[in-house]
Protein backbone atom coordinates (compact mmCIF):
# COMPACT_ATOMS: atom_id res chain seq x y z
CA UNK A 1 0.00 0.00 0.00
CA UNK A 2 1.48 3.20 -1.38
CA UNK A 3 2.03 5.71 1.03
CA UNK A 4 -0.88 8.39 0.64
CA UNK A 5 1.32 12.03 0.66
CA UNK A 6 -2.00 14.01 -0.08
CA UNK A 7 -3.35 12.27 3.50
CA UNK A 8 -0.52 13.09 5.02
CA UNK A 9 -1.83 13.89 8.50
CA UNK A 10 -0.12 16.73 9.84
CA UNK A 11 -0.07 18.33 13.67
CA UNK A 12 2.11 21.75 13.13
CA UNK A 13 1.91 24.89 15.20
CA UNK A 14 0.07 26.41 12.65
CA UNK A 15 -1.91 23.82 11.10
CA UNK A 16 -3.35 20.63 11.67
CA UNK A 17 -4.97 17.88 9.29
CA UNK A 18 -4.16 16.57 5.92
CA UNK A 19 -1.31 17.99 3.74
CA UNK A 20 -4.20 18.16 0.74
CA UNK A 21 -5.93 20.36 2.90
CA UNK A 22 -2.99 22.49 3.65
CA UNK A 23 -2.12 22.86 -0.32
CA UNK A 24 -5.39 23.92 -0.65
CA UNK A 25 -5.45 26.94 1.76
CA UNK A 26 -1.99 27.88 1.14
CA UNK A 27 -3.09 27.86 -2.82
CA UNK A 28 -6.10 30.01 -2.14
CA UNK A 29 -4.62 32.13 0.69
CA UNK A 30 -6.78 31.37 3.21
CA UNK A 31 -3.55 30.23 5.18
CA UNK A 32 -0.05 32.78 5.24
CA UNK A 33 2.50 30.31 4.24
CA UNK A 34 5.07 32.31 6.23
CA UNK A 35 3.36 30.24 9.21
CA UNK A 36 3.83 26.96 7.73
CA UNK A 37 6.86 24.97 8.91
CA UNK A 38 7.96 23.15 5.64
CA UNK A 39 10.29 21.23 7.59
CA UNK A 40 7.87 20.05 10.06
CA UNK A 41 5.89 18.94 7.09
CA UNK A 42 9.18 16.99 5.95
CA UNK A 43 9.84 15.21 8.95
CA UNK A 44 6.46 13.98 9.36
CA UNK A 45 6.31 12.40 5.75
CA UNK A 46 9.72 10.50 6.75
CA UNK A 47 7.97 9.45 9.96
CA UNK A 48 5.75 7.87 7.88
CA UNK A 49 8.21 6.89 5.51
CA UNK A 50 10.22 4.62 8.16
CA UNK A 51 6.92 2.84 8.97
CA UNK A 52 6.68 1.02 5.84
CA UNK A 53 9.37 -1.66 5.10
CA UNK A 54 10.22 -0.33 1.30
CA UNK A 55 11.04 2.82 -0.45
CA UNK A 56 7.55 3.92 -2.26
CA UNK A 57 9.46 5.66 -4.82
CA UNK A 58 6.13 7.28 -6.17
CA UNK A 59 4.78 8.78 -3.28
CA UNK A 60 8.94 10.25 -2.67
CA UNK A 61 8.41 12.05 -6.00
CA UNK A 62 4.88 13.05 -5.48
CA UNK A 63 5.96 14.85 -1.88
CA UNK A 64 8.83 16.05 -3.20
CA UNK A 65 7.25 18.32 -6.15
CA UNK A 66 4.71 19.27 -3.66
CA UNK A 67 7.28 20.50 -0.84
CA UNK A 68 9.69 22.14 -3.30
CA UNK A 69 6.22 23.84 -4.84
CA UNK A 70 5.72 25.11 -1.26
CA UNK A 71 8.89 26.19 -0.51
CA UNK A 72 9.41 28.14 -3.90
CA UNK A 73 6.08 29.60 -3.01
CA UNK A 74 7.57 30.57 0.18
CA UNK A 75 10.84 31.78 -0.82
CA UNK A 76 9.15 33.97 -3.21
CA UNK A 77 6.89 35.56 -0.16
CA UNK A 78 9.88 36.35 1.93
CA UNK A 79 11.76 38.31 -1.14
CA UNK A 80 9.47 40.07 -2.28
CA UNK A 81 7.13 42.53 -0.66
CA UNK A 82 10.04 44.25 0.55
CA UNK A 83 11.80 45.16 -2.50
CA UNK A 84 10.60 45.66 -5.80
CA UNK A 85 13.42 45.31 -7.72
CA UNK A 86 14.70 41.81 -6.61
CA UNK A 87 13.09 40.36 -9.30
CA UNK A 88 15.48 42.14 -11.86
CA UNK A 89 18.37 40.95 -9.82
CA UNK A 90 20.34 38.42 -12.08
CA UNK A 91 20.87 34.82 -10.31
CA UNK A 92 24.45 36.07 -8.88
CA UNK A 93 22.95 39.10 -7.10
CA UNK A 94 19.62 37.25 -5.77
CA UNK A 95 22.18 34.80 -4.62
CA UNK A 96 24.25 36.95 -2.77
CA UNK A 97 20.86 38.84 -1.53
CA UNK A 98 19.69 35.16 -0.15
CA UNK A 99 23.00 34.55 1.56
CA UNK A 100 22.70 37.76 2.83
CA UNK A 101 19.42 37.41 4.43
CA UNK A 102 20.40 33.59 5.42
CA UNK A 103 23.44 35.18 7.27
CA UNK A 104 21.36 37.48 8.85
CA UNK A 105 19.19 34.90 10.31
CA UNK A 106 22.29 32.48 10.98
CA UNK A 107 23.48 35.61 13.74
CA UNK A 108 19.81 35.99 15.12
CA UNK A 109 19.96 31.72 15.66
CA UNK A 110 23.40 32.26 17.54
CA UNK A 111 22.05 35.33 19.22
CA UNK A 112 19.24 33.38 20.24
CA UNK A 113 21.55 30.70 21.19
CA UNK A 114 23.46 32.86 23.59
CA UNK A 115 20.48 33.78 25.07
CA UNK A 116 19.44 30.27 25.91
CA UNK A 117 22.91 29.24 27.62
CA UNK A 118 23.13 32.54 29.49
CA UNK A 119 19.04 31.71 30.80
CA UNK A 120 20.23 28.58 31.90
CA UNK A 121 23.44 29.89 33.30
CA UNK A 122 21.44 32.70 35.69
CA UNK A 123 18.52 30.48 36.03
CA UNK A 124 19.71 29.78 40.02
CA UNK A 125 19.56 33.43 40.32
CA UNK A 126 16.08 34.35 42.62
CA UNK A 127 15.09 37.58 42.64
CA UNK A 128 11.79 39.65 44.28
CA UNK A 129 9.22 39.98 41.35
CA UNK A 130 6.21 41.33 40.54
CA UNK A 131 3.98 44.65 41.95
CA UNK A 132 5.89 46.70 44.44
CA UNK A 133 4.76 45.76 47.84
CA UNK A 134 5.33 49.51 48.51
CA UNK A 135 3.45 51.73 46.79
CA UNK A 136 6.09 54.87 45.68
CA UNK A 137 5.38 57.61 48.36
CA UNK A 138 3.05 60.27 47.26
CA UNK A 139 2.89 63.49 49.27
CA UNK A 140 0.03 64.61 50.98
CA UNK A 141 0.02 68.33 52.13
CA UNK A 142 -3.68 68.64 54.03
CA UNK A 143 -3.96 71.27 56.79
CA UNK A 144 -5.04 70.31 60.07
CA UNK A 145 -8.34 69.45 60.33
CA UNK A 146 -11.65 70.03 63.20
CA UNK A 147 -13.61 66.82 63.16
CA UNK A 148 -17.15 69.30 64.34
CA UNK A 149 -16.28 70.55 60.52
CA UNK A 150 -16.74 67.72 58.74
CA UNK A 151 -20.04 67.21 61.47
CA UNK A 152 -21.27 69.89 60.21
CA UNK A 153 -20.50 69.30 56.69
CA UNK A 154 -22.08 66.06 56.81
CA UNK A 155 -25.28 67.51 58.81
CA UNK A 156 -25.92 69.94 55.95
CA UNK A 157 -25.88 67.10 53.86
CA UNK A 158 -28.53 65.03 55.92
CA UNK A 159 -30.74 68.05 55.88
CA UNK A 160 -34.30 66.94 54.19
CA UNK A 161 -34.50 68.60 50.94
CA UNK A 162 -37.60 71.22 50.12
CA UNK A 163 -40.09 69.11 48.47
CA UNK A 164 -40.60 69.23 44.82
CA UNK A 165 -43.09 71.84 43.57
CA UNK A 166 -45.58 69.84 41.38
CA UNK A 167 -47.37 72.98 40.44
CA UNK A 168 -46.67 73.31 37.04
CA UNK A 169 -48.23 70.02 36.64
CA UNK A 170 -51.24 70.87 37.47
CA UNK A 171 -54.44 72.09 35.71
CA UNK A 172 -55.99 75.56 36.60
CA UNK A 173 -60.05 74.91 36.15
CA UNK A 174 -61.71 78.29 36.38
CA UNK A 175 -64.73 77.82 38.42
CA UNK A 176 -68.19 76.22 36.68
CA UNK A 177 -69.75 79.20 38.72
CA UNK A 178 -67.82 82.17 36.52
CA UNK A 179 -69.45 81.04 33.40
CA UNK A 180 -72.74 79.90 35.43
CA UNK A 181 -73.19 83.89 36.27
CA UNK A 182 -71.74 84.92 32.67
CA UNK A 183 -74.48 82.95 30.97
CA UNK A 184 -77.11 83.88 33.49
CA UNK A 185 -76.67 87.72 32.35
CA UNK A 186 -76.27 87.12 28.67
CA UNK A 187 -79.56 85.05 28.99
CA UNK A 188 -81.17 88.09 30.60
CA UNK A 189 -80.29 90.10 28.54
CA UNK A 190 -80.93 88.08 25.37
CA UNK A 191 -83.46 85.25 24.96
CA UNK A 192 -80.25 83.24 23.06
CA UNK A 193 -76.73 82.75 21.42
CA UNK A 194 -74.45 80.87 20.30
CA UNK A 195 -71.72 78.67 22.62
CA UNK A 196 -69.10 78.74 19.93
CA UNK A 197 -68.85 82.40 19.50
CA UNK A 198 -68.99 83.34 22.95
CA UNK A 199 -66.04 81.12 24.35
CA UNK A 200 -64.35 81.76 21.16
CA UNK A 201 -60.27 82.95 22.61
CA UNK A 202 -60.95 81.17 26.25
CA UNK A 203 -57.73 78.33 26.90
CA UNK A 204 -59.36 74.92 26.30
CA UNK A 205 -59.73 74.44 29.74
CA UNK A 206 -61.62 77.23 30.46
CA UNK A 207 -63.64 76.57 27.01
CA UNK A 208 -64.48 72.73 28.46
CA UNK A 209 -65.49 74.31 31.85
CA UNK A 210 -67.85 76.63 30.22
CA UNK A 211 -69.66 73.70 28.13
CA UNK A 212 -69.75 71.91 31.66
CA UNK A 213 -71.47 75.04 32.79
CA UNK A 214 -73.58 74.70 30.08
CA UNK A 215 -75.01 71.27 30.79
CA UNK A 216 -75.59 72.51 34.25
CA UNK A 217 -77.83 74.91 32.74
CA UNK A 218 -79.51 71.94 30.88
CA UNK A 219 -80.04 69.98 33.77
CA UNK A 220 -81.54 72.58 35.75
CA UNK A 221 -83.86 73.79 32.45
CA UNK A 222 -82.96 77.00 32.78
CA UNK A 223 -82.30 76.58 29.00
CA UNK A 224 -82.42 74.47 25.48
CA UNK A 225 -79.57 73.55 23.50
CA UNK A 226 -79.72 72.58 19.74
CA UNK A 227 -77.07 71.81 17.52
CA UNK A 228 -77.66 70.99 14.12
CA UNK A 229 -75.37 67.91 12.86
CA UNK A 230 -72.24 67.03 14.68
CA UNK A 231 -69.14 70.09 15.33
CA UNK A 232 -72.14 72.39 14.37
CA UNK A 233 -72.07 75.74 16.34
CA UNK A 234 -74.33 74.56 19.51
CA UNK A 235 -76.97 77.58 20.25
CA UNK A 236 -78.52 78.02 23.29
CA UNK A 237 -81.70 79.24 23.79
CA UNK A 238 -83.57 80.90 27.14
CA UNK A 239 -86.18 78.37 28.67
CA UNK A 240 -88.62 81.04 29.47
CA UNK A 241 -90.73 78.98 32.21
CA UNK A 242 -88.99 77.26 34.16
CA UNK A 243 -86.34 79.38 35.27
CA UNK A 244 -84.64 79.43 39.30
CA UNK A 245 -83.07 80.83 41.28
CA UNK A 246 -80.81 77.56 41.98
CA UNK A 247 -77.91 78.28 43.03
CA UNK A 248 -74.59 75.32 42.23
CA UNK A 249 -71.05 74.39 43.90
CA UNK A 250 -70.54 71.99 41.53
CA UNK A 251 -67.38 72.44 40.06
CA UNK A 252 -65.20 70.81 37.56
CA UNK A 253 -62.97 69.19 39.77
CA UNK A 254 -66.00 67.83 42.05
CA UNK A 255 -66.85 65.67 39.09
CA UNK B 1 51.34 51.64 67.21
CA UNK B 2 52.15 54.26 64.30
CA UNK B 3 48.49 53.68 62.86
CA UNK B 4 45.89 56.45 63.36
CA UNK B 5 42.87 55.59 65.94
CA UNK B 6 40.42 54.55 64.07
CA UNK B 7 36.58 56.31 65.91
CA UNK B 8 34.41 54.25 67.50
CA UNK B 9 31.97 56.07 65.73
CA UNK B 10 30.55 55.08 62.56
CA UNK B 11 32.24 56.02 59.64
CA UNK B 12 29.37 58.41 57.47
CA UNK B 13 30.63 56.15 54.28
CA UNK B 14 29.16 53.03 56.50
CA UNK B 15 26.00 55.23 57.72
CA UNK B 16 25.08 55.80 53.77
CA UNK B 17 26.02 52.03 53.06
CA UNK B 18 23.44 51.40 55.65
CA UNK B 19 20.96 53.56 54.42
CA UNK B 20 21.17 52.18 50.97
CA UNK B 21 21.31 48.88 52.19
CA UNK B 22 16.91 49.84 53.44
CA UNK B 23 16.38 50.88 50.49
CA UNK B 24 17.27 48.20 48.58
CA UNK B 25 15.71 45.92 50.37
CA UNK B 26 12.53 47.41 50.43
CA UNK B 27 12.41 47.86 46.46
CA UNK B 28 11.09 45.40 44.06
CA UNK B 29 13.18 46.50 41.12
CA UNK B 30 16.48 47.48 40.57
CA UNK B 31 17.12 50.90 41.49
CA UNK B 32 19.46 52.97 39.58
CA UNK B 33 22.63 55.05 41.15
CA UNK B 34 20.57 58.09 40.66
CA UNK B 35 17.08 57.25 42.81
CA UNK B 36 19.32 55.93 45.32
CA UNK B 37 21.13 59.08 45.50
CA UNK B 38 17.84 61.33 45.49
CA UNK B 39 16.56 58.91 48.03
CA UNK B 40 19.54 58.34 50.38
CA UNK B 41 20.32 62.68 50.27
CA UNK B 42 23.59 62.28 49.04
CA UNK B 43 25.51 62.80 45.67
CA UNK B 44 25.48 60.04 43.19
CA UNK B 45 29.53 59.36 43.56
CA UNK B 46 29.56 58.61 47.06
CA UNK B 47 26.31 56.76 46.94
CA UNK B 48 28.66 54.59 44.21
CA UNK B 49 31.11 54.35 46.94
CA UNK B 50 28.99 52.82 49.54
CA UNK B 51 27.46 50.41 46.90
CA UNK B 52 30.84 48.89 46.44
CA UNK B 53 31.24 48.68 50.14
CA UNK B 54 27.75 46.66 50.08
CA UNK B 55 28.57 44.76 47.25
CA UNK B 56 31.42 42.98 48.85
CA UNK B 57 29.85 42.43 51.65
CA UNK B 58 27.10 40.86 49.99
CA UNK B 59 28.77 38.73 47.91
CA UNK B 60 28.13 35.40 46.87
CA UNK B 61 29.67 32.85 49.56
CA UNK B 62 29.36 35.34 51.80
CA UNK B 63 25.87 36.20 52.16
CA UNK B 64 22.80 34.51 51.20
CA UNK B 65 21.68 37.77 50.36
CA UNK B 66 23.87 39.06 47.14
CA UNK B 67 23.82 42.41 45.34
CA UNK B 68 24.04 43.02 42.16
CA UNK B 69 24.39 45.42 39.34
CA UNK B 70 21.29 44.76 36.83
CA UNK B 71 19.14 46.28 34.37
CA UNK B 72 20.62 49.11 34.74
CA UNK B 73 20.60 49.74 38.25
CA UNK B 74 21.05 47.67 41.58
CA UNK B 75 19.41 44.56 43.54
CA UNK B 76 19.00 42.60 46.22
CA UNK B 77 18.65 39.06 44.52
CA UNK B 78 19.34 35.62 46.47
CA UNK B 79 22.38 33.82 46.15
CA UNK B 80 23.27 30.78 44.27
CA UNK B 81 23.75 28.55 46.82
CA UNK B 82 20.58 29.41 47.43
CA UNK B 83 18.57 28.45 44.85
CA UNK B 84 17.87 24.71 45.44
CA UNK B 85 15.78 25.75 48.18
CA UNK B 86 14.44 28.85 46.38
CA UNK B 87 13.39 26.49 43.62
CA UNK B 88 11.22 24.82 45.97
CA UNK B 89 9.28 27.30 47.64
CA UNK B 90 9.13 29.65 43.89
CA UNK B 91 9.20 29.09 40.34
CA UNK B 92 10.62 31.60 37.64
CA UNK B 93 7.50 31.59 35.61
CA UNK B 94 8.41 34.29 33.27
CA UNK B 95 11.35 32.45 31.77
CA UNK B 96 9.73 29.18 32.11
CA UNK B 97 8.84 27.45 28.61
CA UNK B 98 10.34 29.78 26.33
CA UNK B 99 10.33 27.99 22.84
CA UNK B 100 12.59 28.61 20.03
CA UNK B 101 10.70 31.12 17.99
CA UNK B 102 10.48 32.97 21.14
CA UNK B 103 14.46 33.01 21.67
CA UNK B 104 15.08 33.82 18.22
CA UNK B 105 12.33 36.78 18.53
CA UNK B 106 13.93 38.07 21.88
CA UNK B 107 17.31 37.74 20.71
CA UNK B 108 15.92 40.22 17.49
CA UNK B 109 14.17 42.66 19.53
CA UNK B 110 16.86 42.61 22.09
CA UNK B 111 19.87 43.56 19.39
CA UNK B 112 17.62 45.03 16.64
CA UNK B 113 14.74 46.53 18.55
CA UNK B 114 12.81 48.76 18.79
CA UNK B 115 11.67 47.05 15.61
CA UNK B 116 8.14 45.63 14.51
CA UNK B 117 6.35 42.45 13.67
CA UNK B 118 6.82 42.68 9.87
CA UNK B 119 10.58 43.07 10.52
CA UNK B 120 11.25 40.29 12.69
CA UNK B 121 8.97 37.84 10.63
CA UNK B 122 11.36 38.87 7.89
CA UNK B 123 14.75 37.81 9.91
CA UNK B 124 13.33 34.74 10.80
CA UNK B 125 10.82 33.78 7.67
CA UNK B 126 8.07 33.26 9.63
CA UNK B 127 5.00 35.42 10.99
CA UNK B 128 5.64 36.74 14.64
CA UNK B 129 2.42 37.51 15.97
CA UNK B 130 1.68 34.93 18.28
CA UNK B 131 5.23 35.16 19.39
CA UNK B 132 5.32 38.41 20.06
CA UNK B 133 2.22 38.12 21.98
CA UNK B 134 3.46 35.85 24.11
CA UNK B 135 6.93 37.92 24.67
CA UNK B 136 4.99 40.93 25.97
CA UNK B 137 2.46 38.82 28.30
CA UNK B 138 5.73 37.45 29.86
CA UNK B 139 6.82 41.11 30.46
CA UNK B 140 10.14 40.32 28.50
CA UNK B 141 9.23 42.91 25.35
CA UNK B 142 6.95 45.90 25.38
CA UNK B 143 5.32 48.36 23.23
CA UNK B 144 7.95 51.28 21.90
CA UNK B 145 5.72 53.71 19.55
CA UNK B 146 5.00 53.23 16.20
CA UNK B 147 6.81 53.10 12.83
CA UNK B 148 6.35 55.48 10.33
CA UNK B 149 3.82 52.68 8.38
CA UNK B 150 1.91 52.48 11.69
CA UNK B 151 3.27 49.55 13.14
CA UNK B 152 4.00 49.05 16.58
CA UNK B 153 7.46 48.76 17.66
CA UNK B 154 8.69 46.77 20.48
CA UNK B 155 11.50 46.97 22.82
CA UNK B 156 13.06 44.59 25.58
CA UNK B 157 12.07 45.23 29.07
CA UNK B 158 14.56 45.94 32.26
CA UNK B 159 12.46 42.38 33.33
CA UNK B 160 13.94 41.12 30.27
CA UNK B 161 17.75 41.66 31.29
CA UNK B 162 16.86 41.27 34.95
CA UNK B 163 15.90 37.44 34.05
CA UNK B 164 19.08 37.05 31.70
CA UNK B 165 21.11 38.91 34.26
CA UNK B 166 22.17 41.38 32.31
CA UNK B 167 23.96 44.94 33.21
CA UNK B 168 22.74 46.43 30.41
CA UNK B 169 21.99 45.64 26.70
CA UNK B 170 25.19 46.72 25.82
CA UNK B 171 26.80 43.73 28.03
CA UNK B 172 24.96 41.23 24.54
CA UNK B 173 27.76 40.00 22.65
CA UNK B 174 28.64 41.94 19.43
CA UNK B 175 25.75 40.20 16.45
CA UNK B 176 28.96 40.30 14.45
CA UNK B 177 30.38 38.23 16.67
CA UNK B 178 27.94 35.74 16.59
CA UNK B 179 27.69 33.33 13.34
CA UNK B 180 29.77 33.02 10.96
CA UNK B 181 28.73 34.57 7.23
CA UNK B 182 31.74 33.31 5.48
CA UNK B 183 30.76 29.94 6.57
CA UNK B 184 27.33 29.81 4.94
CA UNK B 185 28.76 32.18 1.41
CA UNK B 186 31.60 29.57 0.95
CA UNK B 187 28.46 26.96 1.35
CA UNK B 188 26.27 28.45 -1.47
CA UNK B 189 29.47 28.90 -3.66
CA UNK B 190 30.56 25.45 -3.45
CA UNK B 191 26.97 24.36 -4.36
CA UNK B 192 27.03 26.72 -7.02
CA UNK B 193 30.46 25.15 -8.14
CA UNK B 194 29.19 21.59 -8.34
CA UNK B 195 26.58 22.39 -10.03
CA UNK B 196 27.07 21.38 -13.98
CA UNK B 197 27.13 23.97 -16.06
Amino acid sequence: MPVPVRELELDLEAFEGPFDLLLALVLRDELDLGEVDVAGIVLAFLERLAEREELDLDACGEFLVLVAALLELKARALLTGEDGDLEDLDPAQAAEELARRLADYRRIKEAAAWLVDRLDEESDRYFRLGPAPLAPRVERRLAAQDPAELATALRALSAEPPAVSLAHLELRFPPVEQFLGRFRSLLARRTRFDFDTEVDGLTRVEQAVAFLALLELRKAGEIELSQASPFAPIRVRRNAETQTERTTTWTARSA
Amino acid sequence: MDRPLRLVAANPLDRLARTLEALLVVASQPLPVEELAEAAAEDAERVEMALGLLAERFQEGRSGIVLERVAGGWAFRASREAADACGRLFERPVERGLSQAAMETLAVVAYLGPCSRPEIARLRGVAADSVVAGLVERGLIAEAGREDGGAVRYRTTPLFERVFGLESLSVLPRLDDLGDAEDIRERLESLAEKRPA
